[in-house]
């Protein structure tokens, strides 16, 4: 059965990129556990509203883990701490106890600007996926679905790397703000793949390029990103995206 | 009464798309580099037909309200997406996913445009396969498939239990491609609030930055909507939050008609509402149903035992579960179309067979295929959708808790209907061109392909066959005289006119400075429609709908409060907007159920069902699909106009799944 809880939100407010920001403190009384995160922001938001304030910005959508929309670092961690990993959304209350003070941050990093409150700019990742993040192909022109085999453990791994949900809690986790472990599991996912090989290294080379252009930061091996990504996506795809990017400045 | 011209193809039906191409008109490559089209919409349908357009040399605007294209709703979309392979060598093929699919819908879809769909089926596998998308394969690398609601063969093609994403990012990719050659421009957190007709053809729209709350204007020769469907009137549904029907409603009230809009698919297998906190319903993909069987107890104390937590599921032994779907319908058991599954289950908890403290859940257990295969297989086939429920619920579906007689038990999930899909939608043609020349709806957001209940795994397909196989061709039939005109100029005063209505309607909403919040007269809007206008309906019910409908608009434009002011970001305002529309979406499917006056696939009406409670059709009368035109005002009645469906091959007659 679920139990209720009462505890202090203390949440960022910043009306815009150049604003400093600061925190604002709201204390919620019985909020019962089985209540999800963003469920209780939205019991918060209700209560603002009611009081004549403006909401609490931040990005939400789907509700459901796969959007990648949601975007709130928690106490200090991205998306909160859970033992699986999860996203914002799927972080539930359950997880807190009576009298926590719970802390609510943007994703803090140089390539996603605050546009209001906890709401970030993300566009830099679009921008990545648009230098090299596909295979070339046209619409209508493809040969039968089976004409090429596909080893099932290659088929699952490329699966596994595509799982990313391009929320970016690895940039925010990363003290360099490196976008590494998003690109690299991209590139990934296609160069496992046959349909992807063949634009391998133009790809690696073009989605790093686009990064560091971006103004990401540089890749220390920390593993910070990986032990955040609530997709669980690893950094050996960090390792094969290395491989595929010498490959490529080898063969220039 | 306007006639509604379907422009459906002479010719067999097997034969109707391929005349068509061959007979279309067509833009020259020179001429499609003066042509713009807006497409409104990123998911799975407007972003296979943004990346299409733009590859076939178009200049295409892209909108979204979402932070990036890759983050429209098709991406939550679990289970898999149907195609006509026959890979398994199960007897399948186009017309048999095409019969399939007209029965599901309950005989209320358009026979030549669901044997398109089938008939694309096809390519679709093969581009997202060349796109790089990781369906799930066998040992021998050759493709997986599963089986889905409706069907006696295995043609769901899947990736884990994240089909969805697999398919949008594909579609995405194929997208940024096109934006990085400069053939699409994005326009990401830009809502469509309005449509800009000229001269009786769409010829652009006012959209709101929802940044910086500024309206803009943009002008193209075709406009594209592709805006998804209306679930969220219900207010909780397995929509996303930002779901909403605000483009296609502002498309209705310029004229396009609104089909069959009381066709809202009730998904059977979601986790139940918890609290009256609760902000979004999650669903458990259909998939499940492959192992997982669906049961309440037999007898009425163990179902009470449940309810009071004196009992749990798997306290209640094997002989004294009743398998409802299995005895009910045994050619299909648990495999039953989706408008099945769902009225199955309310009937069992309507005779107070519930299993939680609401009695508004029925169980889904997995214990005789863990028996039978083992936990590692079922979790390699479902381990993300245990992990979520387990999140969200805090019980694991995997945990074994006891073995008697020689049978284990696990712990069952627990799961209910929930809104999930809208079949109804903006009426289109053939071509999926709406009653406004110029302006064209595909994916969930028109009506065409699924009837009155759509199958699963078919709103994957149907998205993509629309946007990367339908529409880029028959748009063309469009714009094919359409390059002689210069680009219209957004100084234009129908532009200028358009916008003055949508700014007006924002200072209206701003002005009203009441004291409800917008959410507060959601969850109103919500239960009137779940309450009066959801699984189960009646005359009395309904029309008694209808007057709270009416009620609560009247509070709407009255007491409705929104904070802060329309510059800048301002979600309470584009909430309101939607709500607004939204309140006039449950009038025409409250007005649409009341008038058909029988029971078809999603749609029940209790007055009509056989002895055993099943769903009575009237071919008859109710052979058609029905089509509302606006009048004008949001407070008039809509007007009925009626487009007759002729089978040519298909034999109407009863849904069977019992044998």
């Amino acid at each position: 059965m679920a139990r209720n809880i009462s505890f202090t939100v203390k949440y960022w407010k910043q009306n815009g990129p150049k604003d400093a920001g600061h925190f604002e403190e709201k204390q919620m009384h019985n909020i019962p556990d089985d209540t999800s995160f963003l469920e209780m922001l939205d019991i918060l938001n209700e209560e603002l509203v009611n009081e004549g304030k403006e909401p609490f910005v931040f990005d939400h959508d789907c509700r459901e883990g796969i959007c990648g929309m949601c975007s709130l670092y928690i106490n200090g961690t991205p998306h909160g701490k859970t033992e699986r990993g999860a996203t914002t959304c799927q972080l539930y209350m359950r997880r807190f106890n009576d009298g926590d003070v719970i802390t609510v941050e943007p994703w803090r990093s140089a390539a996603f600007p605050v546009i209001k409150d906890c709401m970030v700019d993300r566009s830099a990742f679009d921008k990545i996926q648009a230098a090299g993040g596909y295979t070339t192909i046209r619409t209508g022109q493809a040969q039968d679905a089976n004409a090429i085999l596909i080893p099932k453990q290659d088929a699952d791994e490329a699966m596994d790397c595509a799982t990313c949900i391009g929320c970016g809690a690895c940039v925010a986790a990363c003290k360099n703000g490196s976008a590494m472990l998003f690109v690299s599991s991209k590139v990934s996912q296609f160069a496992l793949l046959p349909q992807g090989r063949v634009e391998a290294a133009k790809r690696a080379k073009a989605m790093v390029a686009k990064m560091d252009e971006l103004g990401f930061g540089n890749c220390t091996n920390t593993r910070a990103c990986e032990a955040v990504c609530p997709k669980n996506e690893s950094i050996a795809n960090i390792a094969r995206l290395n491989r595929e990017f010498l490959k490529a400045k080898l063969a220039d | 009464m306007a006639t509604l011209n379907s422009r459906i193809p002479e010719g067999p039906v097997a034969e109707k798309w391929t005349n068509f191409k061959a007979h279309q008109r067509l833009v020259n490559p020179k001429n499609k580099l003066k042509l713009d089209v807006i497409v409104v919409g990123t998911g799975l349908a407007g972003a296979s037909a943004a990346a299409s357009l733009g590859e076939m040399g178009f200049n295409v605007l892209n909108f979204c309200i979402q932070d990036s294209p890759r983050r429209a709703h098709s991406i939550a979309a679990q289970g898999g997406i149907n195609a006509a392979k026959n890979y398994q060598n199960d007897g399948d093929s186009v017309y048999r996913l095409f019969y399939d699919t007209v029965k599901g819908g309950d005989y209320r879809a358009r026979e030549a445009n669901v044997y398109r769909l089938a008939e694309v089926s096809n390519n679709i596998i093969d581009q997202c396969v060349a796109q790089g998308v990781p369906f799930a394969r066998e040992y021998g690398g050759m493709l997986a498939n599963r089986s889905f609601g409706g069907a006696q063969v295995s043609r769901t093609f899947y990736a884990k239990g994240q089909t969805g994403q697999q398919l949008l990012l594909g579609a995405y990719s194929s997208l940024m491609c096109q934006v990085n050659k400069g053939k699409v421009k994005l326009y990401t957190r830009y809502e469509m609030e309005d449509v800009v007709v000229i001269d009786g053809r769409a010829r652009g729209i006012i959209a709101k930055n929802l940044v910086t709350g500024k309206l803009e204007r943009f002008s193209a020769n075709a406009v594209v909507i592709a805006t998804g469907g209306y679930g969220n009137t219900y207010f909780l549904s397995t929509n996303a939050m930002g779901c909403n029907c605000t483009a296609a409603v502002q498309a209705y009230r310029k004229g396009a008609y609104f089909a069959n809009p009381s066709y809202v698919q009730i998904h059977p297998t979601c986790i139940p509402v918890h609290g009256d906190k609760q902000s979004k319903l999650t669903l458990m993909s259909e998939s499940l149903r492959n192992d997982g069987r669906i049961w309440v107890p037999k007898k009425i104390e163990d179902a009470k035992a449940l309810q009071e937590g004196t009992k749990q599921g798997w306290d209640i032994p094997e002989q004294d579960r009743d398998y409802y779907l299995e005895r009910r319908y045994p050619a299909f058991g648990n495999l039953v179309p989706r408008d099945v599954a769902s009225r199955a289950a309310k009937e069992r908890c309507d005779k107070g067979f519930g299993v939680n403290n609401t009695g508004l859940a029925v169980f889904l257990d997995f214990s005789e295929s863990i028996q039978r295969l083992g936990i590692d297989e079922i979790r390699a086939r479902y381990g993300n959708l245990f992990d979520m429920y387990e999140e969200i619920t805090d019980v694991n579906p995997g945990e074994f808790v006891r073995n008697e007689n020689g049978i284990d038990y696990y712990k069952p999930m627990m799961i209910f209907p929930a809104v999930h899909y809208t079949m109804g939608g903006i009426w289109v043609d053939y071509e999926l061109q709406t009653a406004i020349p110029g302006l064209f709806a595909i994916g969930e957001c028109n009506f065409s392909d699924h009837g009155a209940n759509r199958l699963g795994a078919s709103a994957l397909m149907q998205g993509l066959a629309d946007g990367y196989f339908v529409l880029p061709y028959t748009i063309q039939n469009y714009l094919a005289d359409q390059a002689i005109w210069p680009r219209l100029s957004t100084d234009l005063p129908e532009f200028a006119e358009a916008e003055k209505g949508v700014e007006a309607e924002i200072d209206r909403l701003m002005g009203i400075q009441g004291k409800r919040s917008v959410d507060s007269l959601h969850k109103e809007l919500g239960h009137i429609m779940w309450e009066h206008v959801g699984m189960g309906r009646n005359k009395a019910g309904l029309e008694e709908g209808l007057k709270l409908l009416k009620e609560l608009r009247k509070e709407f434009d009255t007491n409705l409060f929104i904070p802060g002011t329309k510059e800048g970001l301002n979600v309470e305002l584009d909430k309101a907007i939607h709500l607004r529309d939204f309140i006039l979406m449950g009038e025409l499917i409250a007005n649409d159920a009341l008038h058909r006056e029988e029971s078809c696939g999603g749609h029940f009406r209790e007055e009509h069902q056989t002895e055993e409670g099943e769903a009575k059709r009237d071919d008859e009368n109710f052979f058609y699909v029905g089509c509302w035109e606006y009048q004008g005002n949001d407070d008039n009645t809509p007007v009925l106009s009626k487009e007759p469906l002729e089978y040519e091959i298909i034999k109407v007659q009863t849904r069977n799944y019992k044998n």
